[in-house]
């Protein structure tokens, strides 16, 4: 894609942020493209949560430059910026009623009533909590509640949203719905929206494109099913699903394919060239590996192991499993017929897992980050 | 067939609560001391209210609401009516001074909270009678207080003591921690992130105290200005001693009736119709009382 065509509502630049000896945000280049959902995702600690703050005027930038709608953001408070923010335990105004709560933006910048009851009955209406304007918020669900502070920020009709893991407090089910309802109403106002969460799902489900954070860097930025299937770091790859690694010696690497011994028999051939090193480490989803009954041939992509564990996960089967070489595996079968293949080993059996040449991914070691985009 | 009659349930055995249960005649002796000691004294402060005086220090108990009627005189009114003010003035002083002290307490100390705490209430360990001299000895027109406002040409005439200024700083300052002490536990409670939401609504900071972080502190607040203001009213030694007896409140009355006029019924019914004007003002903290748990801000 071409950089001139589009337009962008925030823009890192090498952004630094430092509370103390301690470095949240390092040196951060990151651009928000106009109307797209964008995921900052990572464990608790990685940096997501004060990129958010600082595009919301919380927190100020050390080092770096900020832009937001394409001018300088450094220094300007949050009341005076076209954002808003969804806060994780929603800090609606206990002491006024929903509408009063969804009003308050509004009535700040001065918009008389009336302009203020239907704009607000509008955003009431957009998250699908109506009949509950006088009720304070302590009298509704988390989840209604989690709808009012949706509509008291999308009332105000920002160029970003910002979302600082909204669902965190839900319920599995509910979380599930509102992401759903997150993701429709967001095609339906087409506002900018940049989520943070720690839940991968969440972040692969929603999201046009996702960044994945760790230690204040972006590892990866990338759209869900890319990070998915080519992740470019182990942590990423670790982060995001299962991942079973292996490592081992470069044995051949020619053609676009190369060969790795990982010891006892071990050998992984897969699709790419490895970079450099001798010493390089694959990752293999649990879902692309098959696993059969007996000792199969100690070919390429075939390896012995032993089933150590089984496991019912409702709809999956799960194995753990030894490899010759020790490495331990994780494999799931979806149960699609009433008795898969899978179900008939049983802990202490020895059998064969395969997989295809395109299922093993190489990874790199953390790379100097690039411009994100 | 034979017809069952209808056994009554058996009854299952007492469910055990292992939280302690103690027998209601324990509490005997503190209600004793309680009526013996705070009922008593009221009701025969009521008795000699509808009394009426006999010569000097003595009481003719029949029944008479003489006392209350002379209450209604434009002296005793003035009386009633400077006293509030200045309470009220005290109160507003302790506020002025009290919360932002609070606030500051609350928000931006982290390490030193509990000194901070410690050093409001330390006054407390000393007399309240010494400390009031000492303020005097602070006030007073040839002290270096004095000298160094002089100094600075803040005001040429430096003349608080035995004023209503006096009094009222005297108030502020013994009353202080009880109005910051409340005020404060009202601030440790407060969702700062609710600040942060107003602002980020487009509130200026300014606007987000005044909608957001005031309203949730007021149950606080009016807590803590009862406390304060309530006493105030019944203040006896302050406008004594740093008003210079020339502000007259409601307990220096009350106290030259008793003690210089001997005019006990004329006290009593004085301090009898203070007490339901004060009753009033509780009644107002209680209704905000309720309030506040109501939201349980």
């Amino acid at each position: 894609m071409s950089d001139q065509s589009i337009d962008y509502d925030v823009e890192f630049r090498a952004i630094t942020k430092r509370f103390g000896s301690l470095v949240a945000v390092n040196g951060v280049s990151l651009k928000v493209r106009k109307g797209e959902f964008l995921s900052l995702l990572g464990p608790s600690g990685c940096g997501k949560t004060t990129s958010l703050r600082m595009i919301a005027g919380f927190e100020q930038p050390d080092e770096g430059e900020l832009l937001i709608g394409g001018s300088d953001a450094v220094g300007i408070p949050p009341y005076r910026r076209d954002v808003n923010t969804v806060f994780q335990q929603y800090a609606l105004f206990p002491h006024m009623s929903i509408l009063d709560n969804v009003c308050y933006g509004l009535k700040q910048r001065k918009v008389s009533r009336r302009e203020r009851r239907a704009k607000a009955g509008e955003a009431l209406e957009l998250v699908q909590l109506t009949g509950r304007d006088s009720h304070r918020p302590a009298m509704l669900s988390g989840g209604q509640q989690q709808r009012v502070a949706l509509a008291r920020a999308l009332v105000m009709n920002p160029r970003v949203l910002l979302l600082d893991e909204p669902l965190g407090a839900l319920d599995l089910k509910l979380r599930k719905e509102m992401q759903i309802e997150l993701k429709r109403i967001q095609d339906q106002v087409g506002i900018t929206f940049i989520y943070v969460t720690h839940d991968q799902e969440e972040a692969l489900s929603m999201s046009d494109r996702v960044a994945v954070m760790s230690n204040g860097v972006i590892e990866q930025l990338d759209t869900p099913r890319a990070i998915y299937d080519h992740p470019l770091t182990a942590f990423v790859a670790d982060f995001i699903g299962d991942m079973n690694f292996l490592e081992g010696r470069v044995a051949e690497s020619a053609d676009g394919g190369y060969a790795i011994d990982a010891g006892e028999g071990v050998v992984v051939r897969g699709r790419g060239h490895p970079a450099g090193a001798a010493i390089v480490r694959v990752g293999i989803r649990p879902e692309r590996i098959v696993v059969e009954r007996g000792n199969g041939s100690g070919t390429a992509n075939s390896a012995r192991c032993e089933v150590l564990t089984k496991m019912y996960l409702g709809d999956q089967v799960q194995l753990i499993l030894r490899l010759a070489n020790g490495s331990e595996f994780v494999v799931r079968e979806q149960r699609t017929s009433a008795a898969p293949a899978i179900d008939s080993l049983e802990p202490g059996d020895t059998a064969t897992a395969r997989w295809d040449e395109a299922a093993p991914l190489l990874m790199a070691d953390l790379q100097p980050q690039k411009d994100g985009e | 067939m034979t017809s069952e009659t209808i056994q009554p349930p058996k009854r299952s055995p007492r469910r055990r609560s292992f939280a302690p249960r103690y027998p209601g005649w324990l509490t005997a002796p503190s209600l004793i001391y309680y009526m013996i000691f705070f009922l008593g004294p009221l009701a025969i402060l009521v008795v000699f209210s509808v009394a009426t005086q006999a010569g000097f220090g003595s009481v003719s108990y029949t029944f008479s609401t003489s006392q209350f009627k002379a209450l209604n005189d434009p002296l005793y009114i003035k009386v009633f009516r400077q006293t509030m003010l200045m309470a009220a003035g005290g109160t507003a002083l302790t506020i002025a001074i009290g919360y932002p002290v609070a606030y500051w307490m609350s928000r931006y100390l982290t390490r030193y909270k509990t000194l901070a705490l410690l050093l409001v209430i330390v006054p407390f360990w000393t007399s309240f009678l010494i400390r009031t001299y000492a303020l005097k000895i602070i006030l007073d027109p040839q002290g270096y207080l004095a000298h160094f406002v002089e100094w600075t040409g803040i005001s040429s005439q430096f003349n608080v003591l035995y004023t209503g200024k006096a009094v009222a700083i005297g108030l502020a300052y013994n009353y202080l921690p009880l109005l910051i002490l409340p005020v404060y536990a009202s601030l440790e409670r407060m969702d700062w992130k609710l600040v942060e939401a107003a602002t980020d609504l487009g509130a200026s900071p300014f606007k987000a105290f005044r909608q957001i972080t005031l309203p949730l502190t007021l149950p606080g607040l009016i807590t803590g200005a009862l406390l304060v203001f309530i006493p105030m009213c019944g203040e006896y030694v302050i406008p004594q001693l740093l008003g210079g007896g020339q502000f007259a409140f409601v307990g220096t009355v009350i106290g030259s009736n008793f003690l210089g006029a001997q005019n006990w019924p004329f006290g009593s019914a004085m301090a009898i119709a203070f007490m339901v004007l004060l009753s009033i003002f509780v009644v107002i903290y209680i209704a905000f009382a309720t309030r506040e748990e109501q939201f349980g801000a």
